[in-house]
This record gives structure tokens, sequence and C-alpha cells, in this order.
């Protein structure tokens, strides 16, 4: 288990992370989200004693990392991919590695195996591809078959079999209790992977929730209906008591308009339609991609927007989900 | 350009294969980690054999020279020579082979910084301090051992070449001292400037500083005129650190060979001592 506490961290008079409280549990993965520059890698990079926060803690089963006796035994850690001598071999990079927590030679043979680089394991990791760094990176990670993980976006650079394999480690990893920690500024990424989320922008908490819950929280849910009579069937739901807005539609010419019905569910729509003898050519139940959440969510704490985004409002109001934290912990996984 | 074969379908993490390791077992194990790092790269290998080839190269050079020059040159300096044949030999040899292990004691440090290992270095052993500790040990060990396989070899060198007109023994007073000092005083140079590669962090400012030093800005020195001036000089690190390559100390030298090495060993420790500080404070 991993536990932030009150971390702040200041980098010059930029509040890098702020105030930062969270609990990452066993036996499931957390993904870390955030936009670039929200503060994801300096988060972990205090969990793992690599900085010093100015105040709080991070802790790893209670302990701060710098306390830990052989470390990597407990905690595994990816960080930056390319974190490697190029004139040394990536057998050698683990070796040294190994060596410092007393971890034998075959243990190396072994995570070299697991991340599919026996075959270049004693050649120089200047010659590696982004790919293939990050596996040395996952398979330094593995080393001391540790409890915990600590991934600063693994799949960076990987092909989508690399891609593939990494999300079902990290599933297999957390289904055998471990606690898997990973980061991503890709929503949809987070979405296959993780059961549970934890979002920052700015350095700040912005939701702590589980996947399922987040996509609801902070997602409109909308019917969208077609229909060549639309304007008389929008009046009838808004008569119903349901909200009936026009979809905008690029190119939708020689298609009959459609709108979005919201405040009432696609049943009700088809018996209002059916009563009033309105032929409907869909009737489609969506729900907002994770990734339109998501950018909702982080939409004012973007620290590199583009031009016209939102302006960043330092002192803004609490978006939706930023309740989450509160009611999360009842929710058991 | 190689590629990876396909990964295992699923992870099989085995079990952890060495029991639970005490702070105290620790150590020798960093000496290990610190030993492979150190061994595995190229940088390592040149830097020990350009020693190798620079120090025997230039001592058999510069005392044939010498020799060569033997009836052109001036009294005084053929009196200092005859009186001092072993500081002769040593100087003139590892005044250029010593810049390899300013190069080497700096990577050794700085490529850590400079290629991102110093993450993987710190998440392994995250007190830091006893990493320093350990790769100071190792690399300076190294350096010993090198150093004394090139000394004794040069010595012999040299002395073969001098010979008929500065003889001199390995059994003269002071001599075996000497030559066994200069793989010493290699060894020292060797952590003077992995501490202060550890000071810097970048490489090149680290070994610009180190040469710098060393080549530069510690002969000048001598250039200050009066007793200030003598000072100054004998107490500069490498300065003083290069009396114990002699076998005694001139009647113009504030300082006796150990007492050289002695000051140069404090300057090392206190550089080591700056390093290691930051090492602690330092965010990596």
């Amino acid at each position: 288990m991993i536990e932030a506490r009150d971390l702040t961290k200041r980098y010059g008079d930029k509040l890098a992370v702020d105030h930062l409280s969270f609990t990452v549990e066993p036996g499931r993965v957390t993904g870390f989200l955030g936009p670039n520059g929200a503060g994801k890698s300096t988060t972990m990079r205090l969990i793992l004693g690599l900085d010093r926060p100015h105040s709080g803690t991070a802790t790893i089963g209670g302990q701060q990392y710098t306390d830990l006796v052989a470390p990597l035994r407990t905690v595994g850690a990816l960080l930056e991919a390319r974190a490697m001598h190029p004139g040394r071999s990536a057998y050698n990079h683990l070796l040294f590695l190994a060596q410092s927590q007393g971890l034998s030679r075959s243990r190396v043979d072994q995570v070299v195996a697991l991340v599919g680089l026996t075959e270049v394991a004693h050649k120089r990791t200047g010659g590696f591809s982004l790919g293939m760094s990050q596996r040395v990176g996952i398979a330094a990670a593995l080393l001391g078959n540790p409890q915990v993980l600590v991934l600063d976006e693994p799949v960076n650079g990987l092909d989508p079999e690399g891609i593939l394999w990494i999300r079902n480690l990290m599933k297999q990893l957390a289904s055998e209790g471990r606690t898997v920690f990973v980061s991503s500024h890709l929503m949809n990424e987070m979405a296959v992977t993780a059961d549970h989320l934890i979002v920052i922008g700015r350095g700040k908490l912005l939701a702590e929730t589980s996947t399922q819950e987040f996509i609801e929280r902070s997602a409109e849910k909308y019917v969208l209906v077609r229909s060549p009579d639309v304007a008389r069937l929008a009046d009838l739901i808004a008569a119903d008591g349901g909200k009936a807005e026009p979809q905008e539609e690029a190119g939708g010419n020689g298609k009959a308009a459609a709108v979005r019905v919201t405040s009432m569910d696609a049943p009700r729509i088809g018996e209002i339609a059916a009563a009033a003898r309105i032929v409907l050519y869909e009737l489609t139940p969506r729900l907002a991609s994770l990734e339109e959440a998501y950018m909702e969510l982080t939409a004012d704490s973007l620290e590199y927007g583009a031009p016209g985004s939102p302006p960043p409002s330092p002192a803004g109001p609490p978006v939706t989900a930023a309740q989450a934290p509160a009611t999360a912990q009842g929710g058991t996984e | 350009m190689t590629s990876a074969s396909p990964p295992a379908p699923a992870a099989r993490l085995g079990a952890p294969d060495a029991p639970a390791v005490s702070r105290a077992a620790g150590f020798g194990r960093l000496l290990l980690s610190e030993w492979t790092k150190i061994r595995s790269v190229r940088s390592t290998i040149w830097s020990l054999a350009l020693l190798v080839v620079v120090t025997f190269g230039f001592t058999g050079l510069f005392t044939w020279l010498t020799i060569l020059q033997w009836s052109k040159s001036d009294p005084t300096q053929r009196a200092q020579i005859m009186s001092d044949p072993v500081g002769t030999i040593l100087g003139s040899g590892l005044e250029f082979g010593q810049l390899t292990i300013c190069v080497l004691g700096v990577l050794v440090m700085s490529s850590e910084y400079s290629t991102g290992v110093i993450r993987a270095s710190l998440l392994a052993v995250p007190r830091r301090i006893p990493m320093l500790v350990a790769k100071a040990t190792v690399f300076a060990a190294l350096v010993l051992i090198v150093g004394e396989i090139v000394t004794f070899p040069s010595f012999f060198i040299g002395a073969a070449v001098l010979h008929s007109h500065a003889p001199v023994s390995l059994s003269d007073p002071g001599v075996a001292r000497a030559v066994f000092g200069a793989g010493l005083y290699l060894a020292l140079l060797g952590l003077f400037a992995l501490a202060i590669g550890g000071i810097i962090r970048h490489t090149a400012g680290a070994i610009t500083a180190v040469i710098a030093f060393v080549l530069v800005l510690a002969p000048l020195t001598q250039l200050i005129p009066g007793k200030i001036g003598k000072y100054v000089h004998a107490y500069l690190p490498t300065e003083a650190g290069q009396l114990i390559g002699q076998a005694h100390q001139q009647a113009n030298q504030v300082l006796s060979p150990w007492e050289g090495f002695g000051v140069f060993c404090l300057w090392t420790a206190v550089l080591l001592l700056i390093a290691g500080y930051l090492l602690k404070t330092r965010d990596a």
C-alpha cells in the first residue's frame, strides 16, 4: 500500500505538487492520471525518495522509501526508460542492481526472459529502441519480485503487442495481491487497465475513485434520437419532463436531424414516439467516453493548454468529481 | 538493428531467491554492484589502458631526452636530477598519465548523472551515502592496483635509461616508498576527481575543472612571488600530493613527502564530504 499525506513539492516559486493526499491499495491497478506537467512524475519521485518533499510524507507499507533495506525487494519502479548507460549491456545494468540487493545472477536471467530480451541482453543498451529500453526498465522493476510497483508511463514507446503485454502484466501483478500504481496521461489506456483512478491537475487532487464511478460521475449520459419528425418529438419529450437539444453534426446532410435527450431513458422515449406514431431512425443510449470525462475534469488545470483553451483558474470551483475522494473510500473493490 | 523476441505470454515472476538482508551484509553487496558498474563500461578499460601506455611512453621519452640533453643542460638542473632521480622518472611519465585518472574519476560519478543511471542507483540505495562510499572504495582500489602496475615498471624503464648519468635503485633510501607512493597518489587523485564529478555533476565541466586545476592553475601558483606564493603552492592538493613521488624532501620544499600526501588526503576528504552532502540533499 502506498500512502501520500499532504505531499507538497515546490520548484522555485512553482508548486509542482500541492498538498496531495491519496492511498494506493493492493490488489488492484491504480491509474495515476493527469495532463502533462500535472505533477505525476514528481509525485512518484517523492514516493521513491528521489526528491524531497517540502512538507508531507509518502510511505510504502507504512515505511518511507529511504528506510527500506534492499528496497528493490519491496518496491519496483520504472521511471524514465532511458535511464541506462548506453555503453553498458542490459544484462550488466540488471546485474549491478541485483547485486546491490543481494539477488543472484539467475534472477537476472529470469527477468530478462520474462520481458523477452534474452537474445539482446548482452548487447549495449545504446542501440536499443525505446520499446526495448522500456522492457529493460520493466525487468529492473520486477527484479526483486516486489509487492509494490510504481510505473511511470510504462506503455510509452511500446508497440501494440508490447502495450497488450504490459497491460496484462499489470493486471496479473494486481491479481496476485500486489500494489500497482501506474501513471499515464492517456485516459483510454487507463480505462482498459486501471480498476481505480487518482486524477491530478496542477499538483492537486481532482478525483480519487473507481474507474467505473469516475465515468458515471463525470460524464453526462444521453440518448441520441434520430427521426424525420424530430421537432415534434422534441416537444413531446420536453412536455414529459425530458430535455432535448439539437445534436450538432458535421456533414449530416441527407440524414434526418437528431437530438440529444437527457433526463429521460431510451425506453420512455420509444414509448412516447410510438404513442404519437412518430418514426424513429435511431435511438441510442450514449455514455460520454472516458476521454471526454477526463478532458472535462482536467480542463481547468491544464499546465500547457492550446491557445483558445479555457484559461487556468487556480482558485476555480472544484469540478464535479472533486467530491469523489470522500465517497470513494466507502466503495470497496 | 536488433529486435526483441516476443515477451513471455504471462509473467512468471518466481520467488525471490535469497534471504532478507541486513545492513551490515549490505555493504559487501554494494561493493560488488559498484565493481560491476565500473568494469562494464568501456571508458574504464580505455582510460586505464591509456594510463599504462602514456605513462610508459612518456617515462621512456622524457628520460631519454634528458640523457640526450645532458651535456647541454644547466648544472643546477643536473644536480637536481642526480639528487632525486626517482622523482624525475615518476614526474616525467605520470605528469601526463595522471590526466587519464582525472578523466576516469570524473566520469565514474558524472556519467551516472548524464545517463540517468543515478536514479536506478539511488532507488537501489536510497540512503545514498553507502553508494558513494562503495563507489569510491572500488574505484580507489582499482586505480591503486593499476597504478602500482604502472609505476613500478615505469620506474625500471626510467632507471635503465638514466643509469649512465643518474643511477638509482629501488633499494636506495626513499625510492621504494616514492614508487609505491606514486601509485597511492594516482588512487587519491582518482578520488579527488570523483568527488569533483559528484559536486559538478556535468562531465565536461568537471573534467575541465580538474584538468585545468592539475595542469594549469596549481603549477601557475609557483609564480606568486615571495613566501606566500611558496606556501600557497605547497598546500595545493595535487602539488602537495605529488611530493610522495620524491625520494626525500628538497631543501626548498615546505612539506615532506608524507606531509604532502597528508595534505592531499585532507583536500580529497573535504571534497568527498561535500560531494556526499550534496548527494544526500539534492534531488536526483
